[in-house]
């Protein structure tokens, strides 16, 4: 059956049993590799992508509730060459060290920055609350949260010598 | 003559009854005891305090997560109006600092503050009435040895002519049976101490009875079911939903580690019982079952044929500890589409022979899908079981960014009719709708993240 899909911004026609988890359907139909499968329980977060706005679980989605709907991946953060503030935070601050779990973590933060571009500790620790990381590089997650935080901050504030000019 | 007779007689019955009245709700003020906060105790008597608060879930209401344990401050929503609960730390100012025992003593039997004011009954003094004097004096000693916090609860919220509390004298009257039980000589040691425990501090009653319109407990439907922060506490009588009825092994288990294999999980308002709990001995929580068991009676023959067939169905290895997500255990048989949901998001889980606590319950074993108001699996579905903080627990991912009302409520229907004997749910897109926008209330913390006596879990320490 074909399901329409809208990833990154982009339209995607899949033709799929539409029970199929969202995570199988990124990874198989899409090449998108960004969401990694963990446990496949929605215990782990690995798999965590964006839906409209909202974290959640694509080992847990079938793909038949996602017609319509604002999918972003890791992909969708940024790129090699321009990497995003998350991306760009979690580089600057080396919080990966097998990197199984960062998309997930990634995903997981940009939903909580979007909504509270300057979270305390304890709101990213709950809002990756079932993101599990076995390296034990949560300090650095953490801290790369808050960075990117301030990044997004810099980036939509204007700079100091604009509107001086004329 | 005859007009001014009526009237004498009408005005002097009048008197009367207002003089009557005020001599019913005059309780005196017992003077303030300066050396009350100062006080030392025997430490065993203060550890048996600790054990009495745990039962009595005193930190649950007396505690606004994160702040301060026993500060009080926390809103409590009574069809009347929101009342704060109290500070009962030994503050002298904001707390019970100035209390004497007998103060403390006549809160509990009595429903009175130490000035002489009469208490809401949002304050289970219906049930700690029954609470012996020794256990009374240790409490005591447990609050007044807690750091004194200087809190000053916000004023409750009261429709008029609530706010007048001599009016609790007339309700007191009506409803409140002042006192400790009386022995039954015709039941055994275990009961009779279940019976206390489960009566008094656990006040069970408090949530799983329902009330009536004065908002005292309905004595006709003990035990029936009631609510408390938006979840339903369930009917522990002989109206339970429990596919397989509870027993007093597998009630025990329940209260001891918070799941069972046949029932589930605590959730909501229930996890803080269970985990408080924890500081009870093995033997309280066995009397407590054996008590609520008592309650129960024995299922009717149906009910403990169908319960056979469940547990010859669900007990011993047949589960395997495996589940993903790849492979569903269960085909749609492309009927409805709530049915479609259920078996490409749920069963994977929960029919995914994966143990309890950790696995998903099946539901034919869930009391939930069974119970006559949908509002828990509402709940659960919209918010899930959110992780307990470095600790394993039991998890389950909220689906509220995923499913639109009428999609949980075409879920709902599905498994209502697939697991249960029990009529339709109504309305259940309006009361969807209302659990997701907060005008239903509900309180959802992880199993950890509540107030738990005597450790304030979700304060900062120091």
């Amino acid at each position: 059956m074909a399901i329409l899909l809208t990833v990154n911004g982009s339209p995607h026609e899949v033709d799929i049993d539409p029970a199929t988890p969202l995570l199988y359907v990124l990874r198989d139909e899409l090449a998108l590799n960004g969401a990694k499968y963990g446990c496949g329980l929605g215990q782990c977060g690995s798999c965590t992508v964006v839906v409209d706005g909202e974290a959640v679980l694509s080992c847990m989605v079938p793909v038949m509730l996602l017609e319509g709907r604002e999918i972003t991946t890791v992909e969708g953060l940024g790129t090699i060459d321009k990497p995003g503030p998350l991306q760009q935070a979690f580089i600057e601050v080396q919080a990966a060290q097998c990197g199984y779990c960062v998309p997930g973590m990634m995903m997981s933060a940009h939903a909580l920055l979007r909504r509270n571009a300057r979270p305390s500790d304890a709101e990213i620790r709950e809002a990756l609350a079932t993101n599990l990381c076995r390296c034990g590089t949560h300090m650095r997650i953490l801290a790369a949260i808050r960075r990117a935080g301030e990044l997004m901050q810099a980036a939509s504030l204007p700079r100091p010598d604009e509107g001086r000019a004329g | 003559m005859w007009a001014l007779r009526v009237v004498i007689v009408f005005v002097a019955a009048i008197v009367l009854a207002v003089g009557a009245f005020f001599f019913l709700a005059w309780r005196s003020e017992i003077p303030e005891d300066a050396a009350a906060a100062e006080a030392t105790f025997a430490p065993e008597l203060v550890a048996k305090g600790a054990q009495l608060a745990a039962l009595g879930n005193c930190i649950a209401c007396h505690t606004v997560p994160g702040k301060p344990a026993f500060a009080g401050g926390l809103a409590v929503p009574t069809p009347f109006g929101t009342i704060y609960s109290t500070n009962i730390t030994p503050d002298r100012e904001t707390g019970i600092g100035g209390w004497s025992e007998e103060a403390f003593q006549r809160a509990m039997n009595e429903g009175v503050d130490r000035r002489g004011s009469h208490l809401y009954p949002a304050f289970p003094y219906d049930h700690f009435t029954r609470v012996s004097a020794e256990d009374n004096r240790a409490l005591y000693a447990f609050l007044m040895t807690r750091p004194a916090v200087k809190a000053e609860a916000p004023r409750n919220d009261l429709q008029f002519p609530l706010t007048y509390r001599p009016l609790l004298a007339a309700w007191k009257l009506a409803f409140f049976d002042r006192g400790e039980l009386e022995p039954d000589s015709s039941q055994s040691e275990a009961w009779t101490r279940g019976r206390y425990l489960a009566e008094g501090l656990g006040h069970c009653g408090a949530c799983h009875t329902p009330r009536n319109a004065l908002g005292a407990e309905d004595r006709d439907h003990y035990f029936g079911g009631g609510e408390a922060e938006g979840w339903q506490a369930y009917a522990i009588n002989k109206d339970s939903k429990a596919p397989i009825p509870w027993d007093e092994q597998s009630l025990a288990f329940y209260l001891r580690n918070g799941w069972h294999e046949f029932h589930g999980v605590s959730r909501g308002p229930m996890a803080e019982v269970t985990g408080n709990l924890s500081a009870l001995p093995d033997s309280d929580i066995m009397a407590i079952a054996t008590y609520v068991t008592s309650i129960m009676g024995d299922p009717t023959p149906e009910r403990g044929q169908r319960a056979a067939q469940l547990r010859e169905q669900f007990e011993g290895d047949y589960r395997e500890q495996t589940a993903d997500s790849q492979s569903s255990p269960v085909n749609a048989s492309g009927g409805s589409p709530g049915e479609a949901i259920y078996v490409a998001a749920c069963a994977s889980c929960h029919e995914g022979q994966r143990r309890q606590p950790f696995g998903g319950l099946n539901f034919e074993l869930s009391t939930a899908v069974n119970a006559p108001n949908p509002q828990n699996i509402v709940n659960v579905v919209l918010f899930g079981l959110p992780p307990a903080d470095g600790e394993a627990s039991a998890v389950m991912p909220a689906f509220r960014h995923l499913l639109s009302d009428q999609q949980v409520a075409d879920v709902l229907a599905y498994m209502r009719e697939r697991f249960s004997e029990e009529q339709p749910w109504a309305g259940l897109v309006e009361l969807i709708a209302n659990t997701r926008s907060g005008a239903h209330r509900v309180t959802i913390r992880p199993s950890d993240g509540i107030e738990r006596a005597p450790h304030n879990v979700g304060a900062e320490e120091g």
